[in-house]
């Protein structure tokens, strides 16, 4: 399959597909991956029946608690995880809006305590489709279309 | 046990509201106490609000205990650029309870995680000042007896007052409210609280103008429209004179109505009204010294 060329196949880890292209570096960003050891091979615009283009990153080696994956579902609610063992997949996950989403998040409201002192954001989901994300500080709501990543 | 703080007015019970109530009225009957005797409270308001500052003080006083603080950042180590964070941790150190105001929002959430102290949430800016709503229910309850089967009124900025939004939160815990909103387009009340009174199957109507339902009030709550809010100066000049309440509007109102104001007042109600028995916006600043008692002594576990 084109993709396949595109982008290189792993013998173990994980397969991140369905990423929203403008998603792509967010989701880097907030699984961190620019701080991973381990061959880490992205690619970006491809062809996607579903979502015209999209963004797909495969990370070697390693494999992700639903805790952790969980939290891109903010920037890229319809991603799906292949599991890859000995170049086959042996389990597809797809990610879940956490409740409480900690520290990823910058709160949209300038006059928030967030965004003039080193505190950690948290916010609570209130919705799901679109997102809105509470505050715990400020009580603000934080849209969909305003998710910036701290 | 963990310390209980008051930060926004959800953070407290029906039970915890009638509490407050029953709790200031007893301090209004006897106000020298001495509850508070041998403690100190911290007052630190990032920036000043002379009203609050001294009506807290004035609570720490008669409960016969001890202030420290600083009346706006200048004369504090903020003006060095000391955190927020680091100001609170040294100050729970020095007093048995916080009281703060702070221009930023979530600062005084914030300042209950990193006090070991009770904290009090004198206004966050544009979010929350609880003490200011269990006042206007304690003033509510003092002149209507109850605070079930109430007609409310709500009138003048219900987009930005966080004072009505308060207020129709903790009301919205009692039976059988009605609110009747007025307001210009501009300065509606929020959908987020119509959708939350729907949710409640709690009763509300939307006016543009004071019309002959006001005689139906128990309450008429006043708020200040501000110019600034208007983005265009056009739409404020053509409101801003119909959300004025005067004397002669009050002729054919109930008997036990009141008129409330978060003061200060700007013109909002004509000055022909302070002396209409129907005025209570004085008595109601009066009250909040009572109030204030009554939530720095139930936060203590003092009463």
């Amino acid at each position: 399959m084109l993709k396949q060329l595109n982008v290189s196949a792993i013998k173990d880890g994980t397969v991140i597909d369905h990423i929203p292209t403008k998603a792509l570096f967010k989701v880097v960003q907030i699984l961190k991956l620019d701080e991973f050891n381990n061959m880490v091979t992205f690619g970006n615009n491809l062809d996607s029946k579903v979502m015209g283009t999209k963004a797909i990153i495969k990370i070697a080696n390693r494999y992700f608690e639903d805790e952790e994956v969980n939290k891109i579902a903010l920037v890229a609610p319809n991603a799906k995880l292949n599991i890859i063992r000995n170049y086959e997949v042996v389990e597809k996950r797809v990610v879940q809006i956490p409740e409480q989403v900690n520290g990823i998040v910058r709160c949209f409201n300038p006059k928030c305590i967030t965004n003039a002192e080193n505190v950690s954001t948290k916010f609570q989901i209130i919705s799901d489709k679109p997102i809105e994300m509470k505050c715990y500080y400020c009580e603000k709501i934080t849209y969909e279309n305003e998710i910036k990543i701290k | 046990m963990g310390k209980k703080d008051l930060i926004s007015i959800t953070d407290f019970s029906k039970e915890e509201y009638l509490k407050i109530m029953e709790l200031s009225q007893k301090f209004e009957e006897n106000p020298s106490q001495s509850l508070l005797k041998g403690k100190v409270i911290a007052t630190l308001f990032f920036e000043p609000s002379t009203r609050t500052r001294l009506s807290f003080e004035s609570a720490i006083s008669r409960l016969g205990g001890k202030i420290i603080g600083f009346s706006d950042s200048n004369s504090s180590s903020v003006s060095k650029g000391e955190t927020l964070h680091d100001t609170i941790k040294m100050v729970s150190n020095y007093a048995d309870m916080i009281i703060m105001r702070h221009p930023m929002e979530g600062s005084a959430r914030y300042a209950a995680e990193v006090s070991d102290v009770p904290v009090i949430n004198a206004g966050d800016g544009a979010n929350q000042h609880p003490s200011q709503t269990l006042l206007d229910m304690y003033s509510i309850m003092k002149t209507q007896g109850r605070l079930d089967d109430l007609n409310l009124f709500l009138v003048g900025d219900l987009k930005y007052g966080r004072t009505v939004h308060s207020l129709l939160m903790a009301l919205s815990q009692f039976k059988n409210p009605i609110f009747n909103f007025v307001a210009p387009p501009e300065l509606a009340m929020p959908d987020e609280y119509k959708l939350f009174l729907e949710q409640k199957g709690i009763r509300y109507f939307e006016h543009l103008e004071f019309n002959d339902i006001i005689n139906q009030a128990d309450i008429i709550y006043m708020t200040r429209v501000q110019k600034e809010r208007f983005i265009d100066p056009v739409e404020y000049e053509k409101v801003k004179n119909i959300y004025i309440l005067k004397n002669d509007m009050l002729a054919n109102t109930k008997p036990n109505v009141k008129i409330l104001h978060p003061l200060p007042r700007i013109n909002e109600i004509h000055t022909n009204v302070d002396s209409n028995p129907k005025a209570y916006y004085f008595t109601q600043a009066r009250n909040g010294v009572f109030t204030r008692m009554a939530i720095i002594s139930h936060l203590l576990n003092l009463q």
